[in-house]
C-alpha cells in the first residue's frame, strides 16, 4: 500500500511540482474522463426511469420523486418541497398541474388543497434503481431468443475465422510460390474496402445463395478477415522452419504439419484473433439488420433497435439492454487482456 | 544397409550456385563428416540427401535406387537439426512417438522403441516433460532419440553440438562416437568445427564455396591435405605458409628456398619447375626451438601464450614472415626475444600458386 502510495504522488519536481507533474495529472484524469465518462454515464443512466432521463438539466445518478399514498387518491402522490409565502418550507404531495399552479395537498391534511406557483417548488428526490429497465426486456422481449441468436453466430463465426484465417496464414507464411507476397498484399490491401463500398453486391450473394434470413448468411460473409490472416502470419514467420522440416523428416503430412505443429504454437495469436472476432461478430449491427428480416433471427444489436420506433424512442431499455450486451464484450477484455496485449506485440501488429 | 550415392549434384537458387558438381560415395556404417567454413553449402548438401530440398540438376540415391523425387519422409533417414527442432508444445515422449505415430506403427511397437531409446540415451526419467523444462543437453539427447526411435537407413546430423557449451560439447561427442560404434548405421554429420571433424569422422569431406575440396580420413587430410584451402583449414592452430622458391627439381629430392634458407626435400616435388614460386606450409606443431648447434630460422618474438601443457609462441621472421609455433612443455620465453626455429624439411608441404599440393 505504501508503495502505490508513494508511486501515486512520485513527481519530477522532488518535493516541488514540477509543471510536467501538473501537465500528467491533467492529462490522465482527462483521459479516465474521456474514456470511462461514457462508460459510467451508460451505466448509470440505464437505472433512470423515462423521466428521469427527460430531465434537465441531466443528473449523474437515477433520481427519483418521491410519493405518498394520500387518502381519497388512488395513486400515491409525488412529493414537493414548497416555500410559503411565509418563508418557511413544507413538504406537501401534488394532486395536479394545471399552467403554472400546482394543486398540492398536505399528506397530513388530506382535505384542503393547496395552490402553489410551480417555482416555489422543488420535488423530493432519492435515488433509486429502476431494475425494471432490466427486468421488462426479458418478459416482453425474446431477449433469450436474441442472446441465443448473438451467441451462435458468435461462435460459429470465430470458429470459422480461426480455421480459414490460420490455413490462409500458413500458406502465406510458411510455403514459397509465385505470387505470394502479391496475394499477401491483395489480402490485406481489402481491409481499405469498408463494408458500405461492397454491402450490394454482397447482398446478392447471400441472397442468391439462398442464405437471405438465415444466421449463416450473417456468418460467412464475415469469416475471411484481412487483419486475422496478417496477424497470424507475422506470428507463424516467427515458428522456426526447422521444426517444419523436422515434421516432415517425421512422414507428418502437410495437414497434420497444420494441424498438430503450426496451429498449436500459433496458440497465443489464435487467443487473440478469437477475442477480436468475438468482439467484432457480437457488435455486428449494420450486416445482421440487412440480412435478417423475421424478429426470431434477429441478434441482440438488432434486436435492440426494436426499441427505436419512428417516433417513440424507449431510451430506458435501450440503455439497460446496451449494457446487457456490453457485458461479455467487457468479460473478454477483463480476462484475456494480457493475451490481446502479448498476441499483438509478437506479431508486430497495431 | 544403405549407402548413399551423389552424382553431380548441383544446386542454385536463382542464379546463385550454391552447389557444384558434388560427387561423393558414401559407404554403409560410414560416418562422414562434412565440414567447410560458414557458407560453404555443406548444410544445402545434407537437405539435398535428406530430401528437404531437391537437386537442381545430378543424382541422389540411397542403395542404388534413384531417390531425386522420393519425398524426405519415405527415403528412411532421420535428421537431428542445429537448433534440435523439437516440437514445444509435445511432451518428450510426444516428440519420441511423433513420427512413429504418423507411419502408423502399433502402439505396442512405439512404446517399446521409446523404452530402448531412452535407456540407451538416458532420458526415462524426463519422458514427461516438455522440451523447455530441459537443458541444452537433455534436449541434444531428446533430438538424437527422435532420430533413433524412426531406425533409420541413415543418420543425418546438422550441426547438431553448435549450440551446448564447450564441456557438454566434448562430452557429447564421445557418447555420438559411441552410438555409432554400438548402431554401426551410417552417419552424416556436418559442422564448421575441424576438431570435431577429425575426432569424429571415419571419412572428411572438406567443402569450400559448394566444391568438395578433398575427401578422406582425418589423418589423410591432416598429413597430405590436397590443396591449401584443406592445409589451412584442417589442424589448429592453422598451418603456416611462407613464401618460397623452388630451386632444384631431381628424380628422387627437391630443394626449396624459404625464410632465407635453402632446404633439400626428401621427395621429389612432381610438377614443380626450378624457379617456380611456391607457398610453402608448416604446422604449428611441426616447429621446435633449435638447439646450440643446430641451424634454425631467426625470428623475433611477438606473443607468447603459455597454456601449461604446451607454449604457443607467434613470431616474425627476419623475412617478415609470421610464424606460429607451438612448442611441447614450457618455455621461459618473452616478447621481442630472438630466438631460432627449426623444422624437418620432411614436415613442409609445398602448394602452387593455385593453392594445389605439389609434395
Amino acid at each position: 500500500m505504501g508503495h502505490v502510495l508513494a508511486f501515486l504522488t512520485r513527481r519530477r519536481g522532488g518535493d516541488r511540482w514540477h509543471w510536467t507533474d501538473i501537465v500528467t495529472w491533467v492529462w490522465l484524469i482527462g483521459g479516465l474522463l474521456v474514456m470511462f465518462g461514457p462508460a459510467v454515464w451508460l451505466v448509470l443512466s440505464s437505472f433512470k426511469t423515462p423521466a428521469a432521463l427527460a430531465d434537465f438539466p441531466p443528473t449523474l445518478l437515477p433520481y427519483v420523486t418521491e410519493e405518498v399514498s394520500v387518502a381519497g387518491y388512488d395513486r400515491p402522490l409525488p412529493l414537493y418541497e414548497v416555500k410559503q409565502a411565509d418563508g418557511k418550507t413544507v413538504i406537501l404531495a401534488e394532486v395536479r398541474r394545471i399552467g403554472i399552479i400546482a394543486q398540492m395537498v398536505d399528506p397530513k391534511v388530506p382535505g384542503a388543497i393547496v395552490k402553489v406557483n410551480i417555482a416555489d417548488r422543488k420535488p423530493v428526490e432519492k435515488v433509486s434503481f429502476a431494475t425494471s429497465n432490466y427486468t421488462e426486456p426479458f418478459v416482453h422481449f425474446d431477449f433469450l431468443r436474441f442472446l441465443w441468436n448473438s451467441v451462435f453466430v458468435t461462435v460459429m463465426a470465430t470458429a470459422v475465422t480461426l480455421l480459414i484465417n490460420s490455413m490462409a496464414a500458413f500458406a502465406l507464411a510458411k510455403y514459397k510460390f509465385r505470387g505470394q507476397s502479391l496475394i499477401l498484399i491483395v489480402i490485406v490491401g481489402t481491409l481499405m474496402v469498408p463494408l458500405g463500398v461492397i454491402m450490394v453486391p454482397l447482398y446478392s450473394m447471400i441472397s442468391a445463395l439462398g442464405l437471405f434470413n438465415s444466421l449463416w448468411g450473417v456468418i460467412w460473409p464475415t469469416v475471411a478477415t484481412p487483419t486475422g490472416v496478417f496477424l497470424l502470419r507475422q506470428y507463424m514467420l516467427t515458428i522456426p522452419d526447422e521444426l517444419i522440416d523436422a515434421a516432415r523428416m517425421d512422414k507428418a503430412s502437410e495437414w497434420q504439419i497444420y494441424w498438430r505443429i503450426v496451429l498449436p504454437l500459433a496458440a497465443p495469436a489464435l487467443a487473440v484473433l478469437a477475442i477480436f472476432s468475438v468482439v467484432w461478430r457480437w457488435n455486428d449491427f449494420l450486416w445482421p439488420l440487412i440480412v435478417l428480416n423475421q424478429s426470431q433471427l434477429y441478434t441482440l444489436q438488432v434486436g435492440l433497435n426494436v426499441y427505436a420506433g419512428q417516433l417513440n424512442v424507449q431510451w430506458h431499455y435501450i440503455l439497460a439492454m446496451t449494457v446487457v450486451t456490453m457485458i461479455p464484450v467487457v468479460l473478454v477484455f477483463v480476462f484475456l487482456q494480457r493475451f490481446i496485449t502479448r498476441g499483438i506485440a509478437t506479431s508486430g501488429l497495431k | 544397409m544403405s549407402r548413399i550415392t551423389l552424382e553431380k549434384v548441383c544446386k542454385s537458387f536463382g542464379a546463385y550456385g550454391v552447389l557444384h558438381d558434388i560427387d561423393l560415395d558414401i559407404e554403409d556404417g560410414e560416418f562422414v563428416v562434412f565440414v567447410g567454413p560458414s557458407g560453404c553449402g555443406k548444410s544445402t548438401l545434407l537437405r539435398q540427401i535428406a530430401g528437404l530440398d531437391r537437386p537442381t540438376s545430378g543424382d541422389i540415391r540411397i542403395d542404388g535406387k534413384l531417390v531425386n523425387s522420393v519425398p524426405a519422409a519415405d527415403r528412411g533417414l532421420a535428421m537431428v537439426f542445429q537448433s534440435y527442432a523439437l516440437y514445444p508444445h509435445m511432451s518428450v515422449r510426444q516428440n519420441l512417438a511423433f513420427g512413429l505415430e504418423n507411419a502408423r506403427m502399433p502402439r505396442a511397437e512405439i512404446d517399446k522403441r521409446i523404452a530402448e531409446a531412452a535407456r540407451m540415451l538416458e532420458i526415462g526419467d524426463y519422458l514427461g516433460r516438455r522440451p523447455g523444462q530441459l537443458s541444452g543437453g537433455q534436449r541434444q539427447r531428446v533430438a538424437i532419440g527422435r532420430a533413433i526411435v524412426r531406425n533409420p537407413t541413415a543418420f543425418l546430423l546438422d550441426e547438431p553440438l553448435s549450440n551446448l557449451d564447450a564441456e557438454l560439447r566434448i562430452s557429447m561427442r564421445a557418447e555420438l562416437s559411441a552410438l555409432h560404434d554400438r548402431l554401426k548405421t551410417t552417419m552424416i554429420y556436418v559442422t564448421h568445427d575441424q576438431i570435431e571433424a577429425m575426432t569424429l569422422a571415419s571419412r572428411i569431406v572438406v567443402l569450400r564455396k559448394g566444391r568438395v575440396e578433398q575427401v578422406g580420413t582425418p589423418l589423410d587430410l591432416y598429413n597430405r591435405p590436397a590443396n591449401r584451402f584443406v592445409a589451412g583449414f584442417i589442424g589448429a592452430p592453422s598451418m603456416n605458409f611462407v613464401k618460397g622458391t623452388v630451386v632444384e627439381v631431381g628424380e628422387v629430392a627437391a630443394s626449396v628456398s624459404l625464410m632465407g634458407t635453402t632446404v633439400a626435400l626428401p621427395r621429389p616435388a612432381a610438377g614443380a619447375v626450378a624457379g617456380q614460386a611456391v607457398s610453402i606450409g608448416l604446422r604449428p606443431q611441426h616447429i621446435s626451438l633449435a638447439g646450440d648447434s643446430e641451424a634454425g630460422v631467426p625470428v623475433e618474438v611477438a606473443l607468447v601464450e603459455a597454456l601449461g601443457s604446451e607454449t604457443v609462441i607467434h613470431s616474425r621472421t627476419a623475412t617478415g614472415e609470421r610464424l606460429q609455433a607451438v612448442l611441447a612443455g614450457q618455455h621461459a620465453l618473452r616478447t621481442g626475444e630472438s630466438v631460432r626455429l627449426s623444422f624437418a624439411p620432411d614436415d613442409l608441404h609445398l602448394f602452387d600458386e593455385a593453392g594445389l599440393r605439389l609434395a
